[in-house]
């Protein structure tokens, strides 16, 4: 690797963690207005035009306020905790590919932090690491609530996991790679005529819809958001926790949603592709120029379909209310990982005589059961609810 | 029998696969919030806009002039006798030649004080008032004091500027 190549992957590699920061700060901003917009408020707008500069008003605020570590606490892992909540939020968006290739003297330079074969492997590994920073910080509090949060919340992302996976391996079966610049390339040839329009999401509605409802427990948001449930947690595994220590858990829990939107959008909606890319490809100039531009739309649609996700987030936290525990469980265990093992059976079969929609055929199935339920006449009581 | 006909028959009966499903209803409820979205606010942003209070609010004092830009006030010590706080204080003198064009009255108040955290705003003292002196202004806030020494307002605050008179609705 020449110093080249090597400056700009650098340039590339700082510019995606500047980026990760400077969205992760500003989705708390969006969390506040999105959440007011939804309630019919008008949300910060004293800090600035339009309240932009509420952020860091933010931070002065958590910069400022007192660093308490309890007495009995063990203050090595209490430190830890949130140090290991933020560098795993933070390593993960490396895989992430923002956008095609930069050509630059010649050389064609993935707009990627490292463009590794085990991409999706890479971001599971990582995202699974980061119930520890959870779970280190709320057994370091020695704290009753904290530790119950903090048990949730392995407990909770264990079981999301599983499903999560599994739900992965369908789209693994397809694209035959685990690298995630494979996936979204090979999400940019035609489908039903429009050029860059092949995403997954259109084989794969029933794992999207898994890997949805767990990208929403793995990164703790309604309605999972029982690990820091404070109806009943007080805060759950940050209720010790002040000042900035609080506020890398806070920003943690927003870079993982930055991140989960990226594979979401990566996975399932075609990362940088765009629907007509080949028909604006050819209106652009040929050479290195139009490929720089073309790459530079598809990274501004990338961070489009981001944002929308991003939003995604926020607008169901404001829509449904928290789960029960046992809901929870019971929703993980006996509904979505039994529906990932079958969409990777239907999958596979689908595969096998070339016919790739047939996860179709489960969406449907699901609907025409359900019309048929609903024809039927109900029983009168409902039965009692199981509290185990 | 009901109070009012606005309470839901609850459906106790077994859910349908449909309604087990979540992602129907869940649409539904996002179909909701969305709608919100984008929806007028009802908001106020209160110091910079201000919402009509009415035209018979109860605001800040006032001890008014009449046309010519007398005082009205008499000192009669009618406000101070209705007045349920004991709020208002005063001491009258009796009006010098020359003095026609500052005060209507032969007598007239030489201190007039309201001590404001012990008005309640009922409005006895406009309405004891023969004079049609003091009123409460419709369309203004007292502002707040961090000073026990802003509390009495003597009549530098109280008497009616010339050039910026009170008009209630109505009023010509």
């Amino acid at each position: 690797m020449d110093s080249t190549v090597f400056i700009v992957r650098s340039i590339i590699i700082f510019v995606i963690f500047g980026i990760t920061l400077l969205i992760a700060t500003y989705s708390t901003y969006a969390e506040r207005k999105v959440a007011a917009f939804l309630q019919d408020r008008l949300g910060p707008n004293r800090a600035g035009p339009f309240g932009i500069w509420q952020p860091l008003a933010d931070a002065v605020k958590m910069f400022t306020k007192e660093e308490f570590i309890p007495a009995q606490a063990n203050k090595w892992l209490f430190i830890a905790g949130p140090c290991f909540a933020m560098l795993t939020a933070l390593m993960a968006s490396a895989v992430i590919p923002f956008g095609d290739t930069v050509q630059y003297e010649g050389q064609f330079i993935a707009v990627q932090g490292i463009d590794i074969n085990i991409g999706i492997l890479w971001i599971f590994g990582i995202v699974s690491l980061g119930v520890y920073g959870v779970m280190i910080g709320g057994w370091a509090s020695n704290n009753k609530f904290s530790l119950l949060g903090a048990i949730r919340a392995a407990s909770q992302n264990i079981s999301y996991e599983l499903a999560m996976g599994l739900s992965i391996i369908a789209i693994l079966m397809m694209s035959g790679s685990l690298s995630l610049r494979d996936m979204v390339n090979q999400q940019a040839t035609p489908f039903l005529g429009v050029s860059g329009l092949n995403w997954n999401i259109f084989y794969q509605p029933v794992g999207f819809i898994i890997f949805l409802t767990c990208a929403f427990a793995e990164c703790n948001r309604t309605p999972f958001d029982l690990p820091e449930c404070e109806t009943e947690l007080v805060g759950g595994y940050h209720t010790e926790y002040s000042s900035m220590k609080l506020g890398f858990y806070l920003f943690a829990e927003y870079i993982n949603m930055f991140v989960s939107s990226a594979v979401i959008s990566a996975l399932y909606f075609g990362g940088f592709n765009f629907p007509g890319q080949a028909w604006v490809a050819s209106l652009l100039p040929a050479g290195a120029l139009g490929h720089n531009l073309l790459t530079s739309i598809g990274v501004v649609v990338f961070f489009g379909k981001i944002f929308f996700f991003i939003f995604f987030y926020m607008w169901v936290r404001w829509t449904l209310p928290r789960f029960r525990y046992d809901q929870l469980m019971n929703l993980g265990w006996k509904t979505l990982i039994p529906l990932a093992i079958l969409n990777i059976v239907v999958t596979g079969a689908g595969l096998l005589f070339d016919f790739k929609p047939a996860t179709w055929l489960i969406v449907i199935f699901v609907v025409v059961l359900a019309v048929i339920s609903a024809a039927q006449p109900r029983k009168t009581m409902r039965p009692q609810q199981s509290t185990v | 029998m009901q109070l009012t006909n606005r309470s839901k028959k609850i459906d106790k009966r077994e859910m349908t696969l449909a309604e087990r499903l979540y992602i129907p209803a869940v649409t539904k409820g996002l179909a909701i919030t969305i709608s919100h979205f984008f929806r007028k606010k009802p908001t106020i942003q209160y110091p910079e806009q201000k919402r009509y209070l009415g035209p018979i609010f109860r605001g800040q004092h006032i001890l008014k002039r009449d046309e010519q830009g007398r005082e009205r006030c008499t000192a009669c010590g009618l406000c101070a006798v209705a007045c349920p706080a004991e709020a208002i204080s005063m001491v009258s003198a009796e009006r010098k030649k020359g003095e026609e064009h500052l005060y209507r009255e032969e007598k007239y108040a030489a201190v007039y004080e309201v001590n404001q955290l012990r008005c309640i705003f009922c409005g006895l003292c406009e309405e004891a008032c023969p004079k049609e002196a003091i009123y409460l202004q419709h369309d203004k806030f007292l502002p707040a004091f961090t000073e026990r020494d802003e509390v009495i307002w003597g009549k530098d605050k109280l008497v009616e500027n010339m050039d910026n008179r009170y008009l209630r609705e109505g009023w010509k």
